[in-house]
């Protein structure tokens, strides 16, 4: 499973990209494989607070509803609006087309608790 | 606390096959292989092989086995001939279901029932709780597997197989493979062409091993599911259960009122008299909406009305299909609903039955 390096990760499979003060989420490789045929993303609404370790987004596979959980506190700044229609971005790109969400970090002291690309290849062996 | 769930004779070559396995009914069962969209499509376009061995194979036999059976079934077993398969109910004495079953019948007076793997124990229980002198009831669950051959190209794969000709829909044939003894029956659950195989346990590997070397494509559970949910066939457990009678499921065909005894009779023929309150319908979502799933609310002008009892995004149509008990007068084709989904509503309607008309199925 591909495990970028310039990412930090959720031990509930959610990457985030940082970027100063913004960070953009999506699911891992792992997740999406896991996960398979995903056909329905809802993501969460511009402007929307959304807080670490609690769901912020929904993705749907065939089999089922899964939530996401955001690996931070902020405020939401922009959705993915291409998995709208093309929810199954996030299975084949889930690292660049398939993110799913912008994100302003309120709490960025809280990414250190966050897990290394490391730590995280180890969890899912 | 919960026990350890079973696996059935294929587990090692299911995982072998790259089988990612869930819990059902008890079972450790595949859900999929590759993907649950390409294993629905194989089925729909060419052809793929599901383990149905969780399921249960319960034989009834002796001189008054049929004469019971027709007091046990709602369907009527005069109508099945030698050699053929019908489609029929165990029911509570409220009319409620307690499972559907296919039943085999493999002489005048032997029959083989495949009931549901979660409802194995309860059914043999029922049944036993009402055996008499002159049948024998032989539960052979633990020691029977089955597979399922389903879509356009089963019969080709039969006849690599087996070197004879598929069996028609809703008969079977016995046949010597891999030196044991195999039912073939044409029947299924996905509204394709196809067939089913029962045999013991032994005859497993070779028999998995010659319908993949033939062309199938190993699916599971989760394209059984979407596959039969495009047909409208009910799952027990979701769309049926002992506080729904067939005739509210919409299958009364398989309902023969005309017998004058069996479990459940008289509940229904009162039910038929005095209008049903209830029928399961179809529903298509008609705007772009997460895919409906069970126990999702049902409205209409804002009112809860029903809920779902089975959904799925449907990998034929694109489109997400349910179904869900409504009042009649709200279960005529055309009439609009909502359908809750995590706080909101998207529009529905409900449509004819089945969603799908398979192109390789024949006429029953």
């Amino acid at each position: 499973m591909n495990v970028p390096d310039d990412l930090k990760y959720a031990e509930t499979h959610e990457w985030i990209r940082v970027d100063g003060d913004t960070g953009v989420v999506g699911i891992t490789d792992h997740a999406q494989n896991e996960l398979t045929d995903i056909v329905y993303v809802d993501p969460p609404k511009v402007g929307a607070v959304v807080t670490a370790g609690q769901p912020a987004a929904v993705v749907e596979s065939v089999k089922a509803a899964s939530d996401i959980y955001s690996p931070a506190d902020g405020e939401v700044l922009e959705v993915n609006a291409s998995l709208s229609s093309e929810p199954a971005l996030v299975n084949t790109s889930p690292y660049e087309s398939g993110w799913l969400y912008k994100m302003r970090l309120s709490n960025p002291s809280q990414l250190d608790t966050l897990k290394s690309p490391d730590d995280y290849r180890t969890q899912i062996g | 606390m919960t026990s350890q769930p079973r696996r059935t004779s294929l587990f090692d070559q299911q995982k072998a096959a790259g089988a990612r396995c869930i819990n059902f009914g008890g079972w450790e069962m595949p859900v999929q292989f590759t993907s649950i969209i390409e294993e629905h499509q194989a089925v729909r376009t060419t052809c793929g092989v599901f383990d149905i061995s969780h399921m249960g194979e319960v034989f009834v036999s002796g001189p008054r086995a049929f004469d019971w059976l027709q007091r046990m079934m709602a369907n009527d077993l005069a109508k099945c001939p030698a050699d053929g398969a019908q489609y029929t109910f165990l029911l509570n004495e409220r009319g409620g279901v307690i499972d559907d079953l296919i039943v085999y019948r493999l002489a005048e007076d032997n029959f083989l029932l495949l009931v549901n793997a979660a409802k194995i124990e309860e059914d043999v229980a029922w049944l036993e709780q009402h055996v008499t002198d002159g049948v024998t009831i032989d539960n052979r669950s633990d020691t029977m597997s089955a597979l399922a051959v389903q879509g356009p190209q089963a019969p080709r794969v039969f006849r690599e197989v087996f070197q004879c000709e598929m069996p028609a829909r809703n008969s079977f044939v016995a046949l010597e493979k891999c030196r044991g003894a195999v039912i073939a029956a044409g029947t299924g659950y996905t509204g394709e062409t196809g067939f089913e195989l029962f045999f013991a346990n032994s005859l497993s590997g070779d028999l998995w091993a010659a319908i993949l070397k033939a062309g199938a494509k190993p699916c599971g559970l989760g394209a059984r599911d979407t596959l039969r949910l495009e047909m409208c066939y009910p799952l027990n457990g979701s769309d049926l259960s002992p506080d729904r009678t067939p005739l509210e499921a919409g299958l009364g065909m398989f309902v023969a009122l005309h017998k004058t005894d069996f479990i459940g009779r008289d509940a229904l023929a009162a039910q038929k008299a005095a209008g049903l309150t209830f029928k399961l319908v179809a529903l298509r979502m008609t705007e772009k909406a997460p895919p409906p799933r069970a126990h999702y609310p049902v409205l209409v002008e804002g009112r809860v009305v029903g809920e779902t009892t089975s959904g799925a995004l449907s990998p034929t149509l694109g489109e997400g299909i349910a179904m869900a008990y409504l009042p009649p007068d709200l279960a005529q084709h055309g009439q609009t609903v909502q359908i809750e989904i995590r706080g909101r509503y998207f529009a529905a309607v409900v449509e004819k039955k089945p969603f799908y008309h398979p192109s390789s199925a024949r006429p029953a």
